[in-house]
């Protein structure tokens, strides 16, 4: 897979930065590929919309920082008013759909939403909203094989709060690959398409 | 040697460079930590201490810059490897006792996560414009050696490199970091405790009735010895004899102002690190260290793919500078590029040192970002055609 930038976005205290470190992580130690992540360190960090960005590559990468996003997690309104403008109509949007009610899908740029921050509440625990963002992110994107994030998880949560994390995970990535299905549905090689998810 | 295992977590780690940095600092045995907080540097402190008391050491956060050093100075004369990390502003304070550890020849690391100057900047933004002031920011006639990792890795690695250094040559050693590779969070892997080979200080053989703490070996560098057991010495900041005692003499001066220049640039064999790449038949050759050695390579595969010949040197260590590398490839390259953000720094030694045999272009940036590696391609292509600036 050649480079592509990542930008999970959202307000302080969603585990925004969190995010962006399972992404790079799961790609780097468990996914056998390079991964670089940047993070907002300005006023904007304190408050506002913050921002983790990730890059990952099969190559090593060079230049580290973002150019232009392929993929954007928003988890919230302000977050996607500020930064959605940077894919430009391309690539791939996540968005959480109770906090970014906004969001439209343009003429290159696919759309998928997810009610992350209910699926967390219904789980026990809202704080793992991040969680669910993430396993939905592994399903639509396959980007980084699935194990790889799911034991990235697992070892990389607080001790004690696994089980819940891995749920939240599973959730997520469920949902999305149900998403995925039902998208493929109407297309006649759905049948083909299946077969990849099952994989 | 091989180092202490307590202070090396052996692993894959998904980490910042700042905290790499600290991880390199344990894993060479460094042992005591005083700082003052500062952005970019301060994930550095922070995992040096929340380390620290599971492979023991001490960790201080002092009352400033100048009481970080004196106090890195103090620990390293009581036998422990000792570090401080800071970013510009602190490094300004911090020169006054970096000068007293070059004076005193006392073994230590400063890291400084380098952002935009002058005073008080871009805290949170990249910048390399301390390259000058890590080599000569204190007063007076001495030499160092500084390192400038280009990722986290390497400021793992290069981290080590500095302690061991440090150790071998008596002086201080700076890790010329910047906030991009402070702030970037990459793989590290952290080899085990017994394939990591660290320096020690020469401790001397000589009974203390017979010990001199300024006699040097036949490396320059004189045997320091142990506390507490019976050697009672004298060291200071004031030009001093081989007892270590002050001598107001301009021939006194003349032997330890040479020998503390000496010590580095007669081992400079031993203490350059560099990487070649495609230098021996390059008509440009790029010339690049930290984190715009990686920005750079983009513009180097342009330029090769439209056939230019391009050669890359990368500097591990940028102080001492590779003087006779550099006048053998001059003799053979058309032309050196060297991108560097800041207005002009490193390349000015570059320049000497070619002394007009070849051209060298020089790609500046004032900082708070990286250069786009097309500014550097552009330069390359300008040096292939040949039109100076």
């Amino acid at each position: 897979m050649s480079r592509t930038e990542i930008r999970v976005t959202g307000y302080g205290g969603q585990g925004v930065i969190l995010c962006g470190y399972l992404i790079g992580k799961s790609a780097a130690i468990h996914g056998g590929m390079h991964a670089t992540l940047n993070q907002s360190f300005g006023p904007e960090a304190r408050g506002s919309a913050c921002s983790a960005q990730v890059i990952v590559s099969d190559e090593k990468i060079l230049y580290p920082y973002m150019r232009k996003p392929d993929v954007m997690i928003a988890m919230s309104r302000e977050a996607y008013n500020k930064f959605a403008p940077e894919l430009g109509g391309k690539g791939i949007m996540l968005v959480d759909e109770d906090l970014v009610k906004e969001a439209k899908a343009e003429k290159n740029m696919k759309l998928y939403k997810i009610p992350a921050t209910r699926i967390a509440e219904d789980l026990g625990r809202r704080i793992v909203l991040n969680i669910v963002m993430l396993g939905f992110f592994t399903a639509i994107t396959k980007l980084i094989d699935h194990d790889a994030v799911r034991k990235t998880v697992e070892t990389s949560v607080p001790k004690g709060t696994e089980q819940l994390n891995l749920k939240a995970f599973d959730s997520g990535y469920e949902f999305g690959i149900k998403q995925l299905e039902s998208e493929s549905k109407p297309k006649k090689k759905s049948t083909k398409k299946k077969k990849e998810v099952a994989a | 040697m091989k180092t202490d295992p307590k202070g090396v977590l052996t692993g894959e780690h998904y980490l910042d460079g700042d905290h790499a940095c600290a991880e390199g600092a344990l894993a060479a045995g460094c042992r005591f930590f005083a700082g003052y907080p500062i952005t970019p540097s301060t994930e550095v402190a922070e995992r040096f201490c929340s380390r620290i008391p599971l492979v023991g050491g001490i960790f201080i956060q002092m009352e400033d810059e100048l009481g970080s050093m004196a106090a890195v100075v103090g620990a390293s004369w009581s036998g422990k490897k000792s570090m401080t990390v800071t970013s510009g502003p602190g490094f300004s304070l911090m020169m006054e006792n970096i000068g007293l550890a070059a004076m005193m020849e006392t073994p230590c690391v400063v890291v400084n996560v380098q952002r935009g100057g002058p005073s008080t900047g871009l805290p949170t933004m990249v910048g390399q414009a301390d390259m000058m002031q890590a080599r000569w920011g204190s007063h007076g006639d001495y030499e160092i050696i500084a390192l400038s990792p280009a990722s986290p890795q390497e400021s793992f690695d290069y981290t080590i490199f500095a302690f061991n250094f440090a150790e071998k040559y008596r002086v201080p050693v700076m890790v010329m970091m910047d906030e991009c590779v402070g702030h970037m969070t990459e793989k590290v892997v952290i080899p085990p405790a017994g394939k990591i080979d660290v320096a020690y200080r020469t401790m001397t053989t000589l009974s203390p009735d017979k010990y001199l703490p300024y006699v040097p070996e036949k490396n320059l560098v004189p045997d320091m010895m142990p506390v507490g057991e019976g050697y009672n010495i004298h060291s200071t900041g004031l030009t001093h004899d081989e007892r270590g005692y002050p001598v107001m003499s301009p021939d006194a001066q003349d032997k330890i102002v040479n020998r503390l220049v000496d010590k580095i640039n007669k081992n400079a064999d031993d203490i350059i690190m560099i990487e070649e790449e495609d230098t021996e038949d390059a008509d440009i050759i790029v010339m690049a260290y930290g984190i715009t050695s990686r920005v750079t390579m983009p513009a180097i595969f342009e330029a090769r793919k439209k056939g230019l010949k391009v050669g890359f040197i990368k500097l591990i260590t940028v102080w001492p500078f590779p003087e006779k590398r550099i006048k053998q490839l001059a003799k053979t390259a058309k032309a050196f590029v060297m991108p560097e953000i800041n207005l002009g720094q490193v390349v000015l030694e570059l320049e000497r040192i070619v002394a007009g045999k070849t051209k060298v272009y020089h790609v500046p940036h004032a900082g708070g970002w990286v250069h786009d590696p097309a500014d550097i391609y552009k330069a390359i292509e300008e040096a292939a055609n040949g039109n100076k600036k």
